[in-house]
This record gives structure tokens, sequence and C-alpha cells, in this order.
């Protein structure tokens, strides 16, 4: 596996040549400082860990600032691990968004928007109840029936019902890398990925 | 526009030198279409009915009357298969998005010209 961390920025679409037209986003992915290289015999797994995106040094922690001192790095605000990493990275080493090219296929995850407490209608797709008459009134987008009455005497675990929605992990799967820009540390992905813009994403493969 | 989708919209279009139009003006699109393994060109002629969008995602829609029913067509500006746009007539209009063409049919649905 090879990842990156990144910041979603938003999105605009890009023209084939035969004027097919692509929705993409564009993700600001990088540069991220290896902090810590895991290994089988001291860890028990192999792992590489990245940090992402600068913070300032009073908002960190005595223990953050010794951790980023080891790799000579300045503070970070996103660390994440990714395992199993296939390319060989030491300590302080930095990871760019030049390990993805052209026409790869990458996972996206991220975290989508909130969308609060909502109903079983946007919620789990449910119909509604469909009818304004028929004794309907006031209940449009109600669930309807949660289970029997004396028999199961219960409502059974897993029932779909209103609730906090969205502000889940999500991750994208077989998305194409349609540009990348190392310059501008920019990658343009082919279709939408989850979370508003601004939020943090992991590129990986 | 954020700055980040600006310089990508930079990088990857082409720019094109179309004429100016907005909604109420009279333009005629040639639109390059692949028949049967050939290329040719094709022409819509009718009145610019919206332009939406911003950068590289904006488009417009055309209307004309084609043997008594209306015809819409949506092309995106900066697309590679708009071979030229002609511009034959300015209108006079006082909205940027034509709509209520859609409900009128014969004299009420001319669009003024604007004399220079």
């Amino acid at each position: 596996m090879k990842g990156i961390i990144g910041k979603k920025i938003g999105m605009t679409s890009v023209f084939a040549a035969d004027g097919r037209q692509t929705a993409c986003t564009i993700i600001e992915a990088g540069p991220c400082t290896v902090t810590q290289v895991k290994t089988q015999e001291s860890d028990g797994y192999t792992a590489l860990q990245l940090a992402f995106g600068d913070k300032k040094e009073k908002h960190s922690t005595k223990s953050e600032l010794n951790h980023f001192s080891k790799a000579q790095a300045t503070p970070k605000r996103f660390v994440k691990e990714f395992r199993d990493y296939s390319i060989e990275k030491a300590l302080g080493e930095t990871v760019t968004v030049d390990i993805f090219a052209e026409g790869d296929k990458v996972e996206v995850v991220g975290t989508t928007k909130g969308k609060g407490f909502q109903g079983v209608v946007k919620r789990h797709g449910f119909s509604g109840v469909g009818e304004a008459s028929h004794g309907q009134h006031d209940r449009s987008r109600a669930p309807g029936s949660i289970g029997g009455s004396s028999y199961p005497a219960r409502v059974f675990k897993g029932m779909r019902m209103a609730g906090r929605m969205g502000n889940d992990r999500v991750k994208m799967k077989g998305l194409k890398v349609v540009k990348v820009f190392p310059e501008k540390n920019y990658i343009l992905i082919s279709g939408s990925v989850p979370g508003h813009n601004g939020s943090i994403v992991l590129i990986q493969k | 526009m954020n700055a980040a989708v600006q310089f990508v919209h930079d990088q990857l279009t082409v720019k094109k030198n179309h004429p100016k139009f907005k909604a109420g003006d009279n333009i005629t699109v040639n639109y390059k279409i692949v028949e049967g393994g050939k290329e040719r060109i094709q022409s819509f002629r009718g009145d610019v009915m919206k332009m939406q969008g911003t950068g590289s995602t904006a488009s417009f829609t055309v209307r004309k009357i084609s043997d008594g029913v209306g015809v819409e067509r949506l092309f995106p500006i900066l697309s590679p298969n708009i071979d030229s746009i002609l511009l034959n007539k300015v209108g006079k209009v006082r909205r940027a998005k034509l709509y209520y063409l859609r409900e009128r049919s014969g004299k009420s649905a001319r669009i003024k010209e604007k004399r220079m």
C-alpha cells in the first residue's frame, strides 16, 4: 500500500479530447513528513506514520513536540498511519503527491458531511406514506409500523429509524487519477470524494 | 473562484476565441459530431436562453423553434467539440434567464433586436 494525506479543495471538470466532460475533485495532498517507522521487530507490524499540515508550537503538547523533533519536523496537525507501505522511507523523509501517476486507480477515505438528525425518508430512503387523503394527515414522511405486537413483543435490533445522519468515515474505491501537479501538490481525482471543502482525506492505493 | 480551482482551470483548459454573447442574443453554434466514423459540422441556430456556471463547468442553453416544436440544447462553453460560434443578433432583454420563452409562441416569443 502507498498513500498520502490531503485536503479537499473543491471540484471542477475536465474535457477529454473527444469532448467528454468529467467531473473532478481537486485535492491538495502532502507534502507529508514520515514521523515514525513501525517495524515487525519493535511493533509487531510494519507501517509508516505520516504527518500533514503545520500547527503552532504553542498549540502542541510537549509529547507531540518531542515526537516530531525526532523526525526533525515542525509540529503537524494531522497524523495518520499507513500499514505495509510499499515505498521504502526513512524517518524524517517526505512523501509528496508524485507517488501517484496519471491513470492510477486509487481509494479515497474521508468523513461525509454531517446532516444532523434526519427522518427515515432521507436517512434510509423510505418512500413515506404516499397518500395525502384516506385518513392520512400530518404523517406523509412517517416510518409506518416498526414490527409485530404481542409476538415478538419487542423491536428487532437494527430496525431502521430516524437519527443522526452523515459524519461517517467512507471509503470511495476505484477512483481514477486524472492529473497530478507536483509543483503545487495538487492531485485531480475523477468523481466526488466524501466531505466538505477543506476536510482531510486519505488517498491510498 | 477558489485560487486552486482557478489554477487547475488555467492549466487544463484551452482558451477559445468565441464572440461574447449573453441571454437574448441570436447565435449559431457549429458543433462537431461523429457519424459513422466521419466527423462533420452541424449548426444549431437559436436564441440564448441562459448562461450558467463558472470556469470550466460553464454552459449555455440555446432555444429554437424547429417545425413548430421548441428545441433546447445545452452546450459547455469550453467544449472542444464546438467548432465556432457566430453572433447573429444582439437581443434587448431585461432578464438573465429567459424561461418565459417556453410559455410563448409566435409573435410574443420574439426578442427585440438591440440597434447599435
